[in-house]
């Protein structure tokens, strides 16, 4: 029975989130519960897909895994539904479950039009998993695309709006930013992948295989010019989503305006797209080029670690100050990826999941703060500690797994990127290793301002973390503190895929 | 030598749509006023069943008639049943507001008829004149109903000026064929085809004449420069005719231009090189001259028509790729028109419906509309986004299948300009959903809230126009995530013109 869920895991995994989200268009009553009741079976039925996905990888055989290959297009374009997943894939498979099935647990919040959210956060998922899960170059776009275009309505709907003082950062002006620069990002992706095909085209069968194309860049049809030529704009492409320097003032300005669970997925989740398209497309297809950019890529990835920090440093919203860290650490998955040394590249996948959750268990509990406080503002926001303990506790843990503390998810990931660096682009390495440094101070100052200190009597009534959030919470720190002391189980995984890179 | 009337009888579909246009005339006469919604159906039930029989009668057919005037072939059966389709689609979409604004209602549909009459006839010439004066009973019947709102000014200024500027363009469309006849003394695709191809030098005139030939299908596909005329006449014509000319009129010009490029030039080889740079070139400025100019558009149906030349300019795009080598240009052209229309079909259905409820026509009057019409909103938001090309809608597969088309022949930079293009149709789309879906209901011109001035906001659609938007979003998803089905039928009918 196993043997036959293999067969149709991955499709079910795609369309379990995309089915639904078509389903729930058509149900009854915008405002109604029912429609939060079915969003979470929706995403519980894909997290025990995605789980059970992850743990029946076999890592002892590696390489792609519940492989399937649905005919779509044949004929001059070659384009076919191929599902499968490696060591890289797996363990953001996971991720993407266990975000969702969280993001959708906390959103009762969620009062306003609560049909058409879910609509449109199942679709945005179904298009997370997607990217993940194919091999071929269409299908991978199509998904990444699909993942993108929820957000401007998720944000422009249900965001919030930031005012300044001296101005006013509109949820709308956020969502078009975000889209935007997303979209144009993938006018990068979409000129390369065209650019790709008429290259492999050339003097053999066009394809839009992954494999194929992969097996074509072995054999020497894409020549050094070319990939020298084509890889920035996978890398630039990808980068916007991944939040690559100059190319990331989307990202702050867009998390803050969503609303929690979106803010969720996409800091969790979507921009690890980026990073993973980065893998998947880039290096996989296009070595040589890779080669010969990597040093741009981890000098951006260097800035991304101290922009990030210092930016993140000058905030007084938290969410601002959150979002500018994810900048931040991002930029260490994408100096990982650069070092192609399979120390390096595994931390950054390893970066990607530990980021993923404490960035999203981050967003969560500011959720939680705001919507007791309606302030994000660390100014006003002071002893939080007295009123909301466990709050207070599992911020705790995500920041200081986020400033690399030993024992937590972050130290690990963080270390083997430095690793990596060390071995290839020491002084990068060591501009890196004193962003870390930097995290400290920003995670610190946030703590300190809004949690510790004589509480405000303002906050006399203040209750602390519903028990949904609590749960949420509790999971995902338990999480964070299993990676971190025992990362082995999720290593083997990561590394069997990393070692499959070309260059590495 | 075969007789004439020998293959006759592959034309009955087009015989049996001139009767039935006549007849709804006819009937119309006797008809009683409160009646005349009947003509409606009847021309509907008589699309669907010429739709069968045509099915029927002609698949597979590979013929030629009238000693090779008019093709019978798999490209001209698909556009046919393509444009009745389209008919059936666009007359339910009228039909409401039809109802409720124009005067002579019966005739509205005996001319839209008569204009589906000569978008079958574009899609099967294959000589000159035939072409010609198919697309002048097509242009003739589009005059009358831009002008169909009699008592509307702006009704009457968009006919004036689409009769002037169609004109023109006939007549220099009609010259250019004098010249190539004057130097080639044919006027069948083929023959041109050969004429070229022999020709060592080609001489002036002969480059005079293609080019004015050139010049007057530009301006009937609005490409730039000769785009002037459409957002003025879509502006002003009745709702449902803008519709129509966004969709079936567009529709039925790139018919006949890649049937003369497929058969007249691409196999002339030589020759075709060069004229595929100017088709770039023009493409490039009409992709990025209507998208950008859409940006400043307030009035939806100015808007439609500048993002109408947008489109026009990716359809170009793929013209400009034919090539004897592969058919896949032809087949996204194909794709890109059933898949453009489909979504334009259903962007337009929900403007009239909210039309038909408010009178009204500004992006700023849809403010709250996903407030009150919850699923008029959800249609256009999935046509809006299929057109800006994005999954898991027809615009995505439809735009990678053509511009991978256009990349594969070597004009990757045009592809990536039509990609370019695409992020600033995004903008624009988005700021109509921006008014759906995120601002409030705005108020009134009597300064109350719309809501209690237009209380048809608060009803349902009609059944009618449920019915198009129902089938619509279908096609787009189904084009969107299954093309296949289309595909296969689209390689046939390039197979026929691209021998």
């Amino acid at each position: 029975m196993m043997n036959d869920f293999d067969q149709v895991a991955l499709l079910l995994l795609i369309l379990v989130p995309l089915a639904g989200s078509l389903m729930m268009m058509f149900m009854p009553g915008d405002q109604s519960k029912e429609s939060w009741y079915f969003a979470i079976f929706v995403a519980g039925i894909s997290l025990i897909l995605s789980l059970l996905v992850f743990f029946r990888y076999d890592y002892d055989a590696g390489g792609f895994q519940f492989i399937r290959t649905y005919e779509w297009l044949p004929g001059p374009l070659d384009i076919n539904l191929a599902l499968g997943i490696d060591g890289i894939s797996a363990p953001l498979v996971l991720l993407n479950g266990v975000v969702l099935f969280g993001g959708v647990l906390i959103s009762q919040t969620i009062t306003h039009r609560i049909r058409d959210f879910f609509v449109l956060l199942l679709a945005l998922s179904a298009g997370v998993f997607g990217t993940f899960a194919v091999r071929d170059l269409f299908f991978l776009f199509f998904f990444y695309e699909l993942a993108v275009l929820p957000m401007y309505l998720l944000i422009g709907v249900w965001g919030s709006s930031t005012d300044f003082g001296t101005f006013l950062r509109t949820k709308e002006y956020g969502a078009m930013k975000l889209i935007l620069f997303l979209v144009a990002g993938s006018i990068l992706v979409w000129i390369g992948i065209l650019a790709l095909y008429v290259e492999a085209s050339d003097n053999s069968a066009a394809t839009f295989s992954l494999q194929g194309l992969a097996q074509l860049s072995e054999s020497g049809q894409f020549d050094e010019t070319f990939q020298t030529w084509v890889f920035p704009l996978f890398m630039v492409g990808f980068g916007v989503l991944a939040g690559l320097w100059p190319f990331h003032t989307w990202s702050p300005d867009g998390h803050v305006a969503a609303p929690t669970a979106v803010s969720m997925l996409h800091a969790g989740v979507l921009m690890k797209l980026g990073a993973y398209g980065i893998i998947r497309v880039g290096m996989f297809l296009l070595p040589e080029g890779a080669e010969n950019w990597m040093p741009v890529l981890i000098s951006l990835g260097t800035v991304n670690v101290l922009y990030g920090a210092v930016s993140a440093m000058s905030q007084n919203d938290l969410k601002y100050i959150i979002g500018y860290s994810s900048v931040s650490h991002m930029g260490y998955v994408l100096m990982g990826i650069a070092t192609l040394d399979n120390v390096g590249v595994g931390g950054a996948v390893l970066q990607m999941v530990s980021h993923g959750l404490m960035t999203a268990l981050m967003f969560l509990l500011v959720g939680s703060v705001y919507h007791r406080t309606h302030t994000r503002d660390i100014t006003v926001l002071n002893g939080l500690a007295s009123r909301m303990p466990v709050n207070t506790f599992f911020f705790a843990i995500a920041g200081l797994a986020s400033l690399g503390l030993p024992g937590l998810s972050g130290f690990i990931a963080e270390f083997m990127v430095f690793t990596g660096a060390f071995r290839t682009y020491l002084p990068l390495a060591i501009l890196a290793v004193i962003g870390a440094a930097l995290t400290a101070v920003y995670i610190l100052r946030l703590l300190a301002r809004t949690f510790m200190g004589e509480a405000d009597e303002r906050w006399a009534d203040l209750t602390d973390a519903s028990p949904m959030e609590m749960s949420v919470g509790g999971a995902f720190v338990a999480i964070i503190i299993f990676i971190g002391v025992w990362p082995a189980p999720l290593m083997r995984v990561i590394n069997v895929g990393v070692q499959t890179i070309p260059g590495v | 030598m075969t007789s004439l009337s020998d293959n006759l009888h592959l034309l009955t579909p087009e015989f049996a749509l001139a009767v039935l246009a006549f007849l709804v005339f006819a009937i119309d006469l006797f008809l009683p006023e409160d009646r005349k919604g009947y003509l409606g159906w009847v021309s509907i039930a008589g699309l669907l069943a010429l739709i069968v029989v045509s099915l029927v009668m002609l698949w597979g057919e590979e013929e030629s008639l009238y000693d090779g005037l008019l093709a019978v072939d798999d490209f001209a059966l698909f556009f046919k049943v393509f444009f009745m389709g389209m008919g059936v689609f666009i007359i339910l979409t009228s039909m409401d507001f039809v109802e409720d604004r124009l005067e002579h209602r019966g005739e509205f549909y005996g001319l839209l008829l008569f204009s589906i009459l000569g978008m079958n006839l574009m899609a099967q010439s294959r000589e000159l004149l035939t072409a010609y004066i198919a697309l002048e009973l097509l242009s003739f019947s589009l005059y009358v109903l831009a002008a169909y709102a009699k008592d509307d000014a702006k009704s009457n200024e968009s006919a004036l000026k689409y009769i002037i500027v169609g004109a023109v363009s006939s007549a220099i469309l009609l010259y250019g064929v004098s010249m190539v006849y004057g130097v080639l003394g044919v006027t069948k695709f083929e023959d041109i085809a050969a004429g070229l191809a022999v020709a060592s030098e080609v001489s002036p005139a002969l480059w005079v004449g293609v080019g004015l030939i050139l010049v007057g299908l530009m301006f009937k596909i609005s490409a730039v420069p000769f785009h002037m005329w459409a957002p003025d006449v879509y502006e002003g014509a009745p709702y449902p005719v803008t519709a129509y000319l966004a969709i079936g009129s567009k529709a039925a010009a790139f018919a006949l231009v890649l049937r003369l490029a497929a058969e007249g030039f691409v196999p002339a080889a030589d020759r075709w090189e060069q004229w595929q740079i100017i088709l770039a070139v023009l493409a490039a400025l009409t992709m990025l001259l209507g998208n950008l100019v859409a940006l400043a558009q307030k009035n939806l149906k100015r808007l439609m028509a500048y993002s109408s030349i947008g489109h026009a300019g990716f359809i170009l795009a793929g013209i400009a790729a034919l090539s004897l080598d592969s058919d896949l240009a032809s087949n996204g052209v194909m794709f890109y028109l059933v898949g453009y229309s489909i979504t334009n079909l259903v962007v337009f259905a929900a403007l009239i419906s909210f039309f038909n409820m408010t009178g009204k026509e500004t992006i700023t009057d849809l403010g709250g509309l996903a407030d009150h019409q919850p699923f008029l909103a959800a249609a256009l938001a999935m046509g809006l986004f299929s057109l800006a090309g994005l999954p898991i809608f027809a615009g995505f597969t439809m735009k990678f299948y053509l511009f991978t088309a256009v990349a594969n022949e070597g004009f990757l930079w045009l592809a990536g300009l039509a990609v370019f293009s695409s992020l600033i149709s995004l903008y624009y789309y988005l700021q109509i959903l921006r008014q759906v879906y995120i601002e409030p209901t705005p108020a009134s011109d009597g300064g109350g809230d719309l809501l209690e001035d237009y209380p048809a906001l608060t009803k349902r659609t009609s059944l009618t126009l449920l019915t198009v938007l129902g089938s619509g979003m279908a096609g787009i998803i189904w084009l969107g995530i299954y093309p296949k089905p289309l595909i296969d039928a689209i390689e046939a009918a390039s197979r026929a013109v691209m021998s």
